[in-house]
């Protein structure tokens, strides 16, 4: 029976260890308050895993935004615009006919290690792009149009392009190290986790432990001044709900990606601020206007009616914008029309007045009428072989605006005589079912870069899948000699001005075919503490995010908060007293149970 | 997460049938042989079905993990030649199973990495959390059951019964998300004394020690949220394999002699009703694996049901079929354990 007791002393010790962590950041906090040198470490929650170290290869917004951090750009899109401003480059200028970029470089930069940053490392970055399949996976699209990349001397680089290429200054390309990276013999597999990564961005990668947490220090070299904080780390959550939790308790300090209902219960939480972002999002209801291939032959099984612009401009006015913004999104959005999202004022389109359609439901049904498409007895329209205009709803179930606005969706389309079948499924399944056609009406929703040049072509004719029906980028199937004429026209046009009225022109196009219609640009959702950090430098300035930045500017502007509390943060005294009281109570349980224990088993040898 | 525990019970109706045929010296090696046989026939067949399965899952894997990136129809089909995916399916299968026999389970689409090293990475959190939480509800079962059982009708027994088996039907999810804001966030007197997620903080000094403490810190509400949900079963079978035992004549003799209630209990009872239970908790070992996929996602615990649940995601067909593999192995395993288990612990099994 010793051993029996002795057991649950462990257990005791094992339980008292385990709630001592908790009192320890809390004493540790008080003790830091007093230091003024202890680091200042700003936690972020992340919710999106890491795919990959190796810039060339990973793809999910958390890496890319990781490798933004660790490496820098020839240029990158300002904090305030998003306007190109110099990274690695300090000027660059183009031939007359837009072909060849010489670009000088800085010589002040530092890699990490303390080597200098030369012309011949970017030389050697987009070569790598050139010459490995592999290496083009996260950017490939960037080089697609370059010819020849030489480094002519340290300072000066000249890229040539086979066709002019307005994303010259908009290259999302971080440059690595060519003594570092000429030894990796396999980009593919090359894991790039020997700690610390030598960068040259304003944060060095220290320490990586998959799925647990990232750490980050400030780069003392870095050339614009080493950031405000000393470190910077990535805390894992897989749930949400759980990394809002965190942010209240005080374990992170940045949260982002939050849904209407989160920032909600966070507004009024003391040392919570919310940061209401314009997004860079927009979320859109898709049609098949008759879905083919690259040559043209039909595939998949979409409603003919819906190859009728009519039909699709008046599926177009029986959406009420204000109302999915109010209800789907809690407020936190504004209604869309044109394709690229406000955030972006160079390229935002909005139509005039004339052009506007408004939630006009009699109007819908009028042009409904005129185009030929009568009213059944049973409510339903049909078209010209009796075809009731009955159209299938694809929705994504990992994303609760599908299922929200999908309701509303079918009521106003049920006022205009179309019965709509909404169908809620996992997002691959959706992908491969609008991939194929076989769809009539899907929600669909892209982020928009700087450029939009990207997000423009997914709209070409030449993005729809090969004669096997795959391998296309389209959206949804969209195809129209006038918008591909004005793409083609955009990507070769290098007059700022004149670039805006094409793309301009593009989204006009767009709304007035109805294809895709953009319903809502959601905002981007973040909270931070305010009581432990500020000065987070937006993107763009004002009403810009502060992560998945397009850059760096974000952690590289915050600072402690005055009178911020220490690094434990969150754990005060009143839980070092409960967390004690937990410890006694547990220890007064056990000595019951051992004492009953004792007494049993002296009963036992009577 | 766990509803089908109690069924794999049925298949113990197999090990005193085989029995019958075997005797003499060898019985054994043949026992065991054809058990083991038995076994690599289950491990082939999860092969070939965790193959063929998960190439029926909807959706382009290249597609989905390229959708909302700027990439060309040609970086679309270099990818889908680098992984293979170009490939007539009959070859994929073949070059699959000859990964697998020599131990390469292939290469990750998501990590881009090999099968094996993500899950040796992520196995021992797994077995850390599953482990103690059943070595817990083990504990707890057995003493909840053996009590009920004893007093059957008593308070106590409803009282216990009634919440394990609430706890039992509760979704995993809400419990695990419950349990966290009370313990880690705090709700009105108790405090928050616990992480909201994770395995170890960043900030923990280096040493032994201090890195044991705080996985163990982490290691609380997972383990406390996995063993409400996973005590029952134990307790229930506990429970009416001892009321069973109750009405057997050597405890009334037992009694007769005029030994104390709780001997009778503690040395004749409970050991006789124990058989069970422990075949129970071995065949559920193999599950428990699996079991904690929703513990892990809530607690963003980096376990194996965390990587299974992201590369379904995906889906990461490598990483999934390599899971499917470690998950299902260790459910035939543990059978087999039980099997052989089983005739070591029963003597009825034994003699044929």
């Amino acid at each position: 029976m010793r051993v029996r007791s002795g057991a649950v002393a462990a257990a005791v010790g094992v339980i008292a260890a385990v709630t001592a962590p908790a009192v320890a950041p809390g004493v540790a906090g008080a003790e830091t308050e007093e230091t003024a040198e202890s680091p200042t470490v700003l936690r972020v929650a992340v919710t999106q895993n890491i795919d990959s170290l190796n810039p060339f290869i990973a793809i999910f917004a958390s890496s890319t935004e990781l490798m933004r951090l660790m490496y820098e750009f020839v240029t990158l899109p300002s904090a305030e615009d998003q306007s190109p401003v110099g990274g690695l480059a300090e000027s660059w200028e183009t031939s007359e006919d837009n072909l060849t970029w010489t670009f000088t470089m800085r010589d002040d930069v530092q890699w990490s290690d303390g080597e200098p940053v030369t012309a011949e490392d970017v030389a050697f970055t987009y070569n790598l792009m050139l010459e490995d399949e592999a290496a083009r996976t996260a950017n490939g699209n960037f080089v697609s149009a370059f010819e020849s990349v030489v480094a002519e001397d340290e300072t000066t680089l000249v890229v040539t392009t086979a066709t002019p290429q307005a994303t010259m200054l908009a290259l999302d390309i971080p440059i690595v190290p060519e003594h570092i990276w000429s030894e990796v013999d396999d980009i593919a597999s090359f894991t790039n986790d020997t700690m610390p990564v030598v960068g040259s961005g304003p944060f060095i990668l220290t320490e990586y432990r998959a799925e647990q947490f990232i750490r980050m220090e400030a780069n003392p070299d870095y050339f614009r001044g080493p950031a405000e904080i000393d470190e910077l780390q990535f805390l894992f959550y897989r749930n949400a709900d759980a990394a809002v939790q965190a942010l209240r308790t005080g374990e992170v300090d940045l949260v982002n990606r939050l849904t209407p209902a989160q920032v909600d219960a966070l507004r009024d939480v003391e040392g919570i601020a919310v940061n209401e972002a314009q997004g860079r999002r927009f979320y859109e209801l898709a049609t098949n206007p008759g879905a083919a291939t690259r040559d043209g032959t039909p595939i998949g099984d979409g409603h003919p009616a819906l190859e009728d612009v009519r039909v699709r401009q008046a599926i177009n006015q029986a959406i009420d914008r204000d109302v999915l913004v109010d209800r789907v999104l809690g407020g936190y959005g504004e209604p869309g029309a044109g394709y690229i999202p406000p955030v972006f004022q160079d390229y935002h389109w909005t139509p005039s007045e004339e052009q506007r359609w408004d939630f006009d439901l009699d109007a819908a049904n009028e042009l409904l009428d005129e185009a030929g498409y009568p009213m059944g007895d049973d409510g339903v329209r049909v078209d010209g072989d009796d075809r009731p205009l009955s159209f299938r709803l694809y929705g994504r179930s990992d994303r609760a605006f599908d299922t929200q606005a999908g309701e509303f969706v079918r009521n106003w389309l049920g006022e205009i005589g179309i019965e709509v079948d909404l169908q809620i499924m996992a997002g691959t399944r959706l992908n491969e079912l609008t991939g194929e056609g076989v769809y009539d009406l899907a929600f669909s929703g892209w982020g928009v870069n700087p450029d939009p040049d990207y997000v423009l072509g997914i709209q070409t004719c030449g993005q729809r899948p090969g004669e096997d029906g795959t391998g296309g980028t389209t959206d949804a199937f969209f195809c129209d000699e006038e918008f591909d004429d004005l793409y083609a026209a955009q990507l070769a046009e290098f007059d700022p001005e004149a670039r805006r009225a094409l793309v301009a022109d593009m989204q006009e196009l767009f709304y007035e075919q109805s294809s895709s219609m953009t319903l809502f640009y959601e905002n981007a959702l973040e909270a931070y503490r305010s009581d432990r950090f500020e000065g987070f430098q937006l993107q763009p300035d004002p009403g810009g995010v502060i992560r998945e930045q397009n850059g760096y500017w974000g952690y590289y502007g915050a600072q402690p908060a005055d009178g911020a509390a220490g690094g434990g943060g969150g754990v005060d005294t009143g839980v070092i007293l409960a967390g004690i009281a937990v410890v006694v109570l547990l220890g007064g349980g056990a000595a019951v149970l051992i004492a009953r224990r004792r007494r049993a088993t002296a009963d036992d040898r009577e | 997460m766990v509803s089908d525990v109690l069924a794999p019970s049925e298949s113990l109706g197999d090990a005193p049938d085989s029995e019958g045929r075997s005797g003499g010296g060898s019985g054994l090696a043949r026992y065991v042989a054809s058990k083991v046989a038995g076994a690599a026939t289950s491990l082939l067949l999860v092969i070939l079905l965790g193959f063929f399965l998960f190439r029926v899952l909807p959706g382009d894997p290249v597609q989905t993990m390229t959708r909302g990136r700027a990439v060309s129809a040609e970086q679309i089909a270099e990818l889908r030649e680098r992984f293979g995916l170009d490939l007539p399916l009959w070859q994929q299968f073949i070059d699959y199973l000859f990964g697998v026999l020599r131990g390469d389970l292939g290469v990750s689409y998501f990590y881009s990495r090999p099968v094996s090293d993500l899950i040796a990475e992520r196995f021992w959190p797994t077995v850390l959390l599953a482990g103690s939480a059943t070595i817990l509800a083990v504990l707890l079962g057995i003493w909840l059951g053996t009590r009920s059982a004893w007093r059957h009708g008593s308070r106590f027994d409803r009282t216990a019964t009634g919440v394990a088996l609430t706890l039992w039907s509760v979704p995993t999810f809400w419990l695990g998300l419950i349990v966290l804001m009370v313990f880690a966030v705090g709700v009105g007197p108790i405090p928050g004394m616990f992480p909201t997620g994770g395995i170890t903080s960043p900030d923990t000094p280096p040493g032994v020690i201090p890195y044991v403490l705080d996985v163990a810190h982490h290691l609380v509400l997972p383990c406390i949220t996995m063993v409400a949900v996973i005590f029952a079963q134990y307790q229930m079978v506990m429970r009416s394999s001892l009321l069973e035992e109750m009405g057997a004549d050597y405890l009334t003799t037992a009694r007769a002699k005029g030994l104390r209630d709780e001997l009778v209990r503690r040395r004749h009872a409970v050991p006789n009703a124990m058989l069970p239970t422990v075949t129970l908790i071995f065949l559920h070992l193999g599950l428990v694996v699996s079991g904690a996929i929703m513990v892990e996602t809530v607690f963003s615990w980096p376990g194996l049901g965390l990587l299974t649940y992201q590369a379904l995601d995906v889906p990461d067909l490598p990483l999934l079929q390599g899971t499917f593999i470690v998950l299902a192995g260790a459910v035939v395993a543990m059978n087999l354990v039980a099997d052989l288990l089983y005739r070591f612990l029963d003597p009825r099994v034994r003699a044929s």
